[in-house]
């Protein structure tokens, strides 16, 4: 019986795990307990298993890394933000950082599944066959995973920042992380995010200088900002030109951004890419 | 007239914010005492000073000594007597007594079972002793203060848990450093309340500590007993980027720590926070400094504020230790009344006096 599921009702499964553990980590900050680790992380962790069967299928079906549309690069997105979250979360033992982790993935597959044309054209083989360009789309894609988690933990540091100022530090305030290993989590993840975009860039660059043609000038601009405004940020993050608040906005800012340049990569596809058109399973 | 009267006249924390308080600190309780050396119907007295609250506590035969002391602390204060009235505290009779019980409880603190103010509260009766200004009234009812303190803090959960300025500054300080291994902790001031945040800050595992005092030898002093460092005061300022921590507690008449210093000290560490920790009246820290970046800067009526989260999950000790001191003050009270009436009585004097003299001789 589960080998007859399609790979979206294995996403729904994955969504719903996320929402669990989401519902979990409410209900304990409304009843004004310490968020459960252990119960968010289990639940995290079933979502992950799920997501990456559902993903598996789509993947093996479009004959690469599932990046066709709109569906699969929000879908790819939160699998990555998860895949640092269980590395990240980990390390800093942030219990406060795996619920607003289940709250943003659990948006992001929510509303991915949600929104029926986002996934009506499902393109295959966009990669060509070609693993460069597939490993360049995959570390792009996950890039923006790391600003993903990056964004919630900058949420973080503002709330936690909000509190010592305000001298709030009752309530659900009491669970946040200290505002320094705040800070700490959100330079390694820009760091990485960085990085991460940079390997991307250069790998496509090398297949773009062969053809420049077959990439968009919408969809090259909008990534080089990206890639260049987050690449200042941790510069001036280093040089302790933008510190506190002002680099926790930027990083919110920076993740704002990589979600509105998806609009120009998922524009940028030739026609031509497209290979299959289907209805989505429900 | 009725007969001699036990009464408390002050302002606490209750009625006043730190502003008013700032200006109520008793400047020298000497020269108050000079001034009522001549206030004919004050049989006993008593002065209790501290951050959260200056009480009077006497013995009026006369019925109109308890205004004297208001007006003379007002005056020498500088203080409007009509602003004074509107703040201040006034209890008579046995209130009087369960209001000691519970001020040297920790009871009636803005920090709810807090310990200094036993020892503050043990220090104003020594002085009181000292002065001679002590009868049976006081002697028996600060005596039993302290048993009733004692006794509340031994058997119900008062004084557990963060509820001192010491704990709830190191508190506020893992919410900004986590942990406190390698927090480097400058300690301004050498008064008890500083010494005791140092013990607690050292206590939760901060290593690194200096202490910076107007007396250097003092400094050097209570440095040694922390196993801290020491920090000349004149170089407080030049210094201060070393540190992420600071706790003020000087009894300078002025700031110690001007805003424009720490934004000096800010540039020179910008990433890292700097938590100051201003438990000094009058304030040691500029306010403005709150507003510059990356740094925290809380004040005593912070700490309390933070401190009185706690408070909600304690009322169940409250009305435990409220029913004890209760009875305890109803018992103080039945031995005290004689006391009280005795007192009424003119005392048979050697010499012709002049009219009120019979209080005179234990007025301070």
């Amino acid at each position: 019986m589960l080998a007859d599921l399609s790979d979206r009702q294995w996403l729904w499964c994955a969504a719903g795990f996320y929402c669990a553990g989401l519902l979990l980590g409410t209900v304990s900050l409304i009843r004004g307990q310490r968020t459960s680790g252990l119960l968010i992380s289990l639940a995290i962790l079933a979502g992950y298993a799920l997501q990456n069967i559902g993903l598996g299928i789509r993947g093996h079906a479009t004959g690469g890394c599932p990046l066709g549309n709109r569906f699969e690069i929000f879908q790819f997105t939160a699998w990555s933000a998860i895949t640092l979250y269980l590395v990240v979360g980990v390390t800093f033992r942030s219990s406060l950082l795996g619920y607003f982790t289940s709250c943003l993935v659990a948006a992001l597959t929510i509303l991915s599944l949600s929104i029926p044309s986002w996934d009506a054209v499902r393109r295959t083989h966009i990669f060509g066959g070609n693993p460069w360009i597939e490993l360049h789309a995959a570390l792009a894609i996950f890039s923006y995973g790391v600003f993903g988690l990056l964004a919630l933990t900058s949420g973080l540091f503002l709330l936690r920042h909000f509190s010592l100022k305000a001298k709030q530090l009752g309530g659900w305030f009491s669970f946040l992380p200290s505002i320094l290993d705040l800070d700490h989590i959100e330079v390694r993840l820009l760091g990485t995010g960085v990085a991460l975009l940079t390997l991307a860039l250069l790998f496509g660059s090398i297949y773009w200088s062969r053809d420049t043609a077959t990439v968009g000038h919408a969809k090259l601009a909008a990534t080089v900002a990206v890639w260049a405004a987050a690449a200042l940020a941790l510069l001036l993050r280093a040089m302790g030109r933008l510190l506190s608040r002002r680099f926790a906005w930027t990083c919110l800012a920076l993740f704002a951004a990589a979600l509105l340049s998806l609009e120009a990569v998922d524009g940028s596809r030739h026609p031509e890419s497209v290979q299959a058109t289907e209805r989505p399973e429900r | 007239m009725s007969g001699p009267v036990l009464f408390v006249i002050g302002a606490t924390h209750h009625s006043t914010p730190l502003e008013v308080r700032e200006r109520l600190v008793l400047a020298s309780e000497s020269a108050l005492r000079a001034d009522l050396a001549g206030v004919p119907g004050l049989r006993e007295l008593a002065v209790l000073c501290t951050c959260n609250r200056v009480e009077f506590y006497g013995v009026d035969s006369d019925g109109a000594a308890a205004d004297q002391v208001q007006a003379a602390y007002c005056a020498l204060q500088h203080f409007d007597a009509a602003e004074f009235q509107r703040i201040r505290l006034r209890l008579t009779g046995r209130d009087v007594a369960l209001h000691l019980f519970e001020v040297a409880s920790g009871l009636d603190s803005q920090l709810l079972g807090e310990n200094e103010i036993f020892g503050q509260v043990k220090e104003a009766y020594a002085t009181a002793q000292a002065s001679g200004t002590t009868g049976a009234v006081l002697n028996r009812m600060f005596q039993k203060a302290f048993q009733a303190a004692k006794h509340v803090r031994t058997h119900t959960g008062i004084s557990s848990g963060t509820v001192s300025v010491a704990n709830v500054a190191v508190d506020l300080a893992a919410n900004i450093f986590g942990s406190l291994a390698d927090a480097k902790v400058l300690i301004l001031g050498t008064g008890e309340i500083g010494e005791g945040t140092a013990r607690a800050f050292k206590s939760r595992g901060a290593a690194d500590l200096a202490v910076a005092g107007r007396r250097p030898e003092k400094a050097a002093e209570v440095a040694s007993g922390l196993g801290a460092g020491t920090v000349h005061f004149d170089e407080r300022d030049s210094r201060l980027a070393d540190f992420d921590i600071v706790v003020c507690s000087t009894a300078a008449p002025d700031a110690v720590l001007s805003a424009s210093a720490i934004a000096r000290a800010m540039r020179k560490r910008p990433a890292r926070p700097l938590l100051v920790i201003d438990l000094a009246l009058p304030r040691d820290v500029e306010s403005s400094a709150a507003d510059l970046q990356n740094v925290f800067l809380y004040n005593l009526d912070d700490l309390a504020r933070i401190a009185q989260a706690n408070r909600t999950a304690r009322e169940g000790e409250i009305a435990r230790c409220r029913a004890i001191l209760a009875q305890r003050a109803d018992g103080l009270w039945s031995h005290v009344q004689p006391h009280l009436v005795s007192a009424s009585v003119p005392r048979p004097s050697p010499a012709p006096r002049s009219p009120g003299a019979a209080g005179h001789a234990a007025a301070p």
